[in-house]
């Protein structure tokens, strides 16, 4: 008996010293995901038009089709990805703890994000901004009529932040109502708890027009209260697939600015003479051997999912159910922000 | 095997030597030798060392853990430490106790969150334990109709996760209840979407007067009380131990509002375009975490009243009415005090769990202390402190509560003469 406790207490002995033993660093990424086969990205639980599953359970919006380019370029098959469905505050977590490789959850980046959290900001995949959603039967006009009312807000998010702020510089005295989960937070909203729903703008139509019973009760108010640009973000410390993750955004922003799309990607890849659209289809220089790819990356990822405006346009855009307006999400040469670095 | 651990203590001869004279004097058959209290054979010796060695490895554990973590934490550039207390907070709380402006630091949010969550703890606890006694001594009823509503009720709401009626009663409360333009009102009060609306007193100079006169009241029933029972020893005649007491509370706070002016204004709440404003409030949160902590605990406590009341001989029963005592003043005189013995423990715990089950609060957008910990975590990005302060939180409450309970255990207990 006696002799099988000091058996024990050597095996936890040896056990510790083993987990000890284990290194802090996880290795690259870009090794990881080759070796599993697997891209594994964080999710939104569920907001239409970025990241949602159906009744299939297949995932599809504008930060799901970012997850699927990368697994397109990086593994060759955009299907090889595994969502983490994550909450607003589970997020950055996952991402530190290496549980996802890549964060796709229309997340905005802040100072405070990229320098405290051991994350890094990648490339902005969409311009938002906050903005309020009220029902029309409240007949309110303008966000500054919101003194002393209360306001859903979901939790963990830089949501919360600027409802004080504004509430503040316009002396509101808004009451924030904070929910943990994004559907309790509409919930709250939609039962009348809350005079108002706040959320960056992109948010409020997708559950406009998704989750609202009757998307025309409710209407969105003019005013746009922050800038929110939002993105995929990635662990610090792994340059390589930091710069993978990146410029596989700039590959589907340029591919739309050189008129690459699904359709005709095949074609040009045999009959394109343009430098540009050579470059980034890897018939020129190989542009995917310097990211540790092969020369076809960008060419599979666009034929996985289309050029980011067409992404934009299956999502999120105008003719989509959300419809939204392209707005400052064009190409920068249409009036827009999307400025891509160029691919060479 | 084991003695190859054992290198014997400092100045002894090791284990060889030792070894051969057990064998020795066993082969001797002469009685063993006197027994070191060094010694591996010695039981209290070995006690001692296996304690050392497990605290050891718990130390160990907790220490590598903290230091991996705070080595990763480093190598990947996450910053860590507590600064982040003393900075602004930056965002509102939508109800507390105390005014808290969102340029206060984290710590003041921290403490309002802390108060939110007492405030639904001591209130629950009040509220659950009258509740769960009334319901306990309910189950012990001549009555089969009160005897079956009991065991139905406490059925009902101890089988059901705490979690699903917290949103049941938050669905009820925002969903059911109609928006404040059609309130549902009676007088002053109304009840709506936005929860309860409630006339406050404005405060005044009189109403110090009338708390003064309260304080005066309370010191007054002390010393009735301690008359009434000299009287009872002396004479035998029983005084009235509810009413007087209960006039003599009224009497002194009215005459001490009186007395400062008997101020009457009252900050009535008053319909306004969206919603009922001005006077006192409860969100319909709090309403919902109050209700849901407090129907689920009460039916626990039920329970353990039951069986401290169960646990106490039928004989006591049975001569408390011998004595002539009716149903309502045996329970009240004879059983319950006893049954209180058997009950404080259980109870206890009953106290702790509605005080832990009240961080389920978040889900219903209660800002207690889990709620403004995540809105923090979030801010901030320090996970690893924020989950500590709340476990700190929790960890200190309920302690207290221990140590509170376990003073109030050891007073009702019977003294042994």
């Amino acid at each position: 008996m006696r002799i099988s406790t000091v058996k024990t207490l050597a095996a936890i002995a040896a056990a510790i010293c083993t987990l000890a033993a284990l290194p802090a660093h996880a290795g690259k990424t870009l090794d990881g995901i080759k070796a599993k086969g697997m891209v594994t990205c964080g999710v939104n639980t569920g907001l239409a038009g970025f990241g949602a599953a159906d009744s299939a359970g297949k995932w599809s919006g504008l930060d799901v089709d970012v997850c699927r380019a990368i697994a397109a370029a990086t593994l060759g098959d955009a299907e090889k990805v595994k969502y983490v469905p994550l909450n607003a505050q589970q997020r950055f977590t996952a991402l530190q703890s290496g549980e996802i490789d890549v964060l796709s959850r229309n997340t905005t980046f802040t100072l405070t994000r990229d320098a405290s959290l051991g994350l890094h900001d990648t490339v902005v995949t969409y311009y938002d901004g906050q903005g309020f959603m009220v029902p029309v039967k409240s007949k309110l006009k303008s966000a500054k009529q919101l003194k002393g009312q209360t306001v859903c807000v979901q939790s963990g998010t830089t949501t919360e932040k600027n409802l004080t702020d504004y509430s503040k510089a316009n002396g509101l005295a808004i009451k924030p109502v904070v929910f943990e989960q994004l559907e309790a937070a509409e919930n709250a909203y939609f039962t009348g708890r809350c005079i108002a729903y706040t959320t960056d703008a992109s948010g409020l139509a997708s559950t406009r027009n998704k989750v609202a019973k009757v998307p025309a009760d409710h209407v969105i108010l003019p005013e746009l209260i922050s800038k929110e640009p939002l993105g995929p973000m990635v662990r610090r410390g792994d340059d390589e697939w930091f710069a993978v993750v990146k410029w596989v955004i700039y590959g589907l922003i340029e591919a739309e600015e050189y008129g690459i799309t699904q359709g005709n990607v095949d074609s040009l890849k045999t009959s394109s003479t343009d430098p540009v659209v050579k470059r980034i289809l890897g018939t020129g220089e190989d542009s995917g051997k310097l990211l540790g790819l092969d020369k076809d990356w960008m060419a599979r990822a666009i034929k996985a999912t289309g050029n980011y405006g067409e992404i934009f346009e299956r999502n999120v855009g105008p003719k989509s159910a959300l419809g939204l307006p392209r707005g400052l999400n064009n190409q920068w040469n249409k009036g827009g922000l999307m400025y891509a670095y160029p691919v060479r | 095997m084991r003695r190859i651990f054992w290198r014997g203590p400092p100045g002894s001869l090791g284990f060889p030597l030792k070894r051969l004279r057990v064998i020795n004097a066993m082969k001797a058959d002469t009685p063993p030798p006197h027994k070191n209290r060094w010694s591996w054979r010695s039981q209290a010796f070995r006690g001692i060392v296996y304690q050392a060695l497990a605290l050891a490895v718990i130390a160990f554990v907790a220490w590598f853990l903290a230091h991996n973590t705070l080595l990763n934490m480093r190598e990947r550039g996450i910053q860590s430490g507590f600064d982040f207390m003393l900075q602004s907070a930056g965002f509102d709380i939508g109800e507390s106790l105390y005014p808290f402006d969102s340029e206060e630091s984290y710590l003041s949010a921290f403490l309002v969150g802390v108060s939110n969550t007492l405030r639904v703890a001591v209130v629950g606890i009040v509220l659950s334990t009258l509740l769960g006694t009334l319901l306990g001594v309910g189950r012990f009823s001549r009555n089969a109709l009160v005897r079956g509503l009991c065991v139905s009720y406490v059925e009902a709401f101890r089988n059901i996760p705490v979690l699903l009626q917290l949103l049941m009663w938050y669905v009820i409360l925002t969903e059911v209840l109609p928006s404040s333009d059609a309130a549902w009102k009676l007088g002053d009060f109304f009840l709506s979407k936005g929860g309860l609306n409630f006339p406050i007193p404005v405060w005044a100079v009189g109403q110090l007067w009338a708390a003064i006169g309260l304080g005066l009241g309370v010191v007054g029933v002390l010393l009735y009380r301690r008359w009434a029972r000299r009287q009872f020893e002396a004479t035998g005649r029983l005084r009235s131990a509810f009413w007087v007491p209960v006039v003599i509370l009224i009497a002194s706070s009215l005459a001490g509002w009186a007395l400062g002016g008997a101020p009457t204004e009252l900050n009535r709440p008053i319909r306004g375009e969206f919603s009922i404003e001005h006077g006192g409030a409860l969100t319909p949160e709090f309403l919902a975490v109050l209700i849901g902590l407090t129907l689920y605990t009460a039916a626990f406590i039920a329970e353990v009243v039951r069986g401290g009341i169960a646990s106490v001989p039928r004989g006591q029963g049975e001569a408390a009415s011998a004595l002539g005592l009716s149903h309502q003043q045996e329970m009240r005189l004879v059983m319950l005090p006893q049954a209180l013995r058997v009950i404080i423990p259980p109870l206890t715990n009953q106290y702790l769990n509605l005080t832990k089950n009240s961080s389920l609060a978040v889900a219903i957008g209660y800002p207690d202390v889990v709620s403004i910990a995540n809105t923090a975590l979030n801010q901030t990005g320090r996970a690893v402190e924020c989950i500590s302060i709340v476990m700190l939180v929790y960890l200190t409450t309920s302690l207290g509560t221990s140590l509170l309970m376990g003073w109030y255990n050891s007073r009702s207990a019977i003294k042994e003469r």
